[in-house]
């Protein structure tokens, strides 16, 4: 059997995930991470986007978060999640709801921080329909 | 003897008022599972935020993060305090303040001044009688408290830590012990504890930071914090209902208690009433004969 690693997914609202893996993959604010058993140890601040779970024979696992803190030790990996959900509860139409809503707030800026605040809005649903394109693509 | 027509109104006004605190009392107890919930669904990420703070306690980076750090001489004390915003529940929030009155006068004996951040309008409405420094207060946090409103209160506090001008932050809240006992606390959020580490100095390690330490850190201390404040707030929630609770309760049942013995008086008084109406019509007949 190949090895795993243990792997918590929490949210600030609830505990997501709690299971092994054989490889772990994130994203981070400087780009993709691919983690496996043994790896040394990382503190990394994530983006909007995915967090894929690996193992042999099964189909991966995917969750979206918006950000937030992964910490790798050898044996354990933590995901502290601002917000995460399973990527099947993701919902796509609310995803572009918000992509339409976004953009347009950014259309009629009024002030840095609306606009700053639209754009961190929008490179989250973008992430999340990343996540749900990916996902019908294994399932077909 | 009060006349049965008072009595009446005013058994007709206990009831209506025991018909309240009952309601009072099941709206209360419903909304504490709803708050014993919440507060078991952000236990995981606390536990698990505790955890990586632990690691890193454990781990020797090059970079010390100002929150991590002990200052020599404090002069100024934070303090967050939690309560809650709406009255009827018993001695939870005099309680609190009671601890916290005798702390703060042991600290001004000391010679340090104190900042402090309030939440819940009772919070506020107590301290802005005393001649305390406030920094910032927020009322109306709601059944649901959510992380965003909370940010400003806590972000004055931790600016002031990082800036040196306060150099220690402690919370108070009530805690949560059950639905029968809610206790006071107050616990230190800053300078973090590094724990004990000595046995696990076996072999020298630290993290792979990314992007740099100085901004994960921030990040992952900011959060922490935050963390630790919401679960007092949400525990915070927890006990004001579970006092409420208690307290209907047993409002309600004086409210019996008065109305069963203004029931007796009642009784009697008309019992009275009775009796000397059937003597008045004895005597009046007997005077005819």
């Amino acid at each position: 059997m190949a090895m795993t690693i243990h792997v918590d997914i929490v949210s600030a609202e609830k505990a997501i995930f709690s299971g092994k893996a054989e490889m772990v993959y994130a994203e981070t604010v400087s780009g993709e991470v691919g983690i496996a058993p043994r790896h040394t140890q990382l503190i990394a601040q994530m983006r909007p986007g995915e967090v894929r779970l690996h193992n042999e024979g099964k189909q991966d696992e995917m969750f979206w978060v918006s950000g937030g803190i992964l910490e790798v030790q050898p044996h354990q990996i933590t995901v502290l999640a601002d917000t995460a959900e399973r990527a099947d509860d993701l919902d796509e139409a609310r995803a572009k709801e918000a992509i339409e809503r976004a953009e347009k707030a950014m259309a009629d800026k009024k002030s840095s921080i609306d606009f700053a605040k639209a754009q961190a809005e929008l490179a989250e649903a973008m992430a999340q329909l990343r996540v749900i394109d990916k996902l019908r693509k294994i399932k077909k | 003897m009060a006349s049965t027509k008072e009595l009446r109104t005013q058994i007709a006004s206990i009831q209506s008022t025991q018909k309240i605190t009952s309601a009072m009392e099941m709206v209360a107890a419903s909304k504490m599972r709803r708050a014993q919930d919440r507060m078991h669904a952000s236990r995981p990420y606390a536990e698990k935020i505790r955890a990586v703070i632990h690691h890193l306690a454990l781990a020797h980076p090059e970079y010390k993060h100002p929150f991590m750090q002990k200052q020599d001489q404090i002069k100024r004390v934070g303090l967050v305090i939690i309560s809650s915003d709406r009255g009827l529940c018993g001695g939870l929030n005099t309680n609190l303040f009671r601890k916290l009155a005798k702390l703060m006068g042991e600290w001004e004996a000391k010679g340090l001044e104190i900042d402090v951040a309030l939440f819940g309008g009772k919070a506020v409405s107590f301290f802005k009688r005393l001649k305390v420094n406030i920094v910032a207060e927020l009322s109306d946090i709601g059944d649901a408290p959510e992380h965003d409103v909370m940010l400003g209160n806590i972000k004055v506090m931790l600016d002031a830590y990082a800036e040196g001008k306060i150099g220690k932050l402690c919370i108070a809240y009530n805690q949560f012990v059950s639905a029968m006992t809610q206790e006071p606390v107050v616990e230190t959020l800053l300078p973090l504890d590094p724990g004990d580490n000595d046995d696990d100095i076996k072999y020298y390690w630290d993290y792979i930071y990314e992007p740099e330490a100085e901004v994960v850190l921030d990040t992952l201390l900011k959060r922490y914090i935050e963390s630790l404040v919401y679960q007092g707030v949400v525990e915070n929630k927890a006990s004001e209902m579970a006092a409420r609770m208690v307290a209907m309760k047993s409002a309600t049942d004086n409210a019996g208690e008065l109305i069963a013995e203004l029931k007796l008086v009642y009784n009697k008084a008309r019992q009275a009433a009775i009796t000397q109406e059937i003597s008045e019509i004895v005597s009046g007949a007997a005077a005819v004969e």
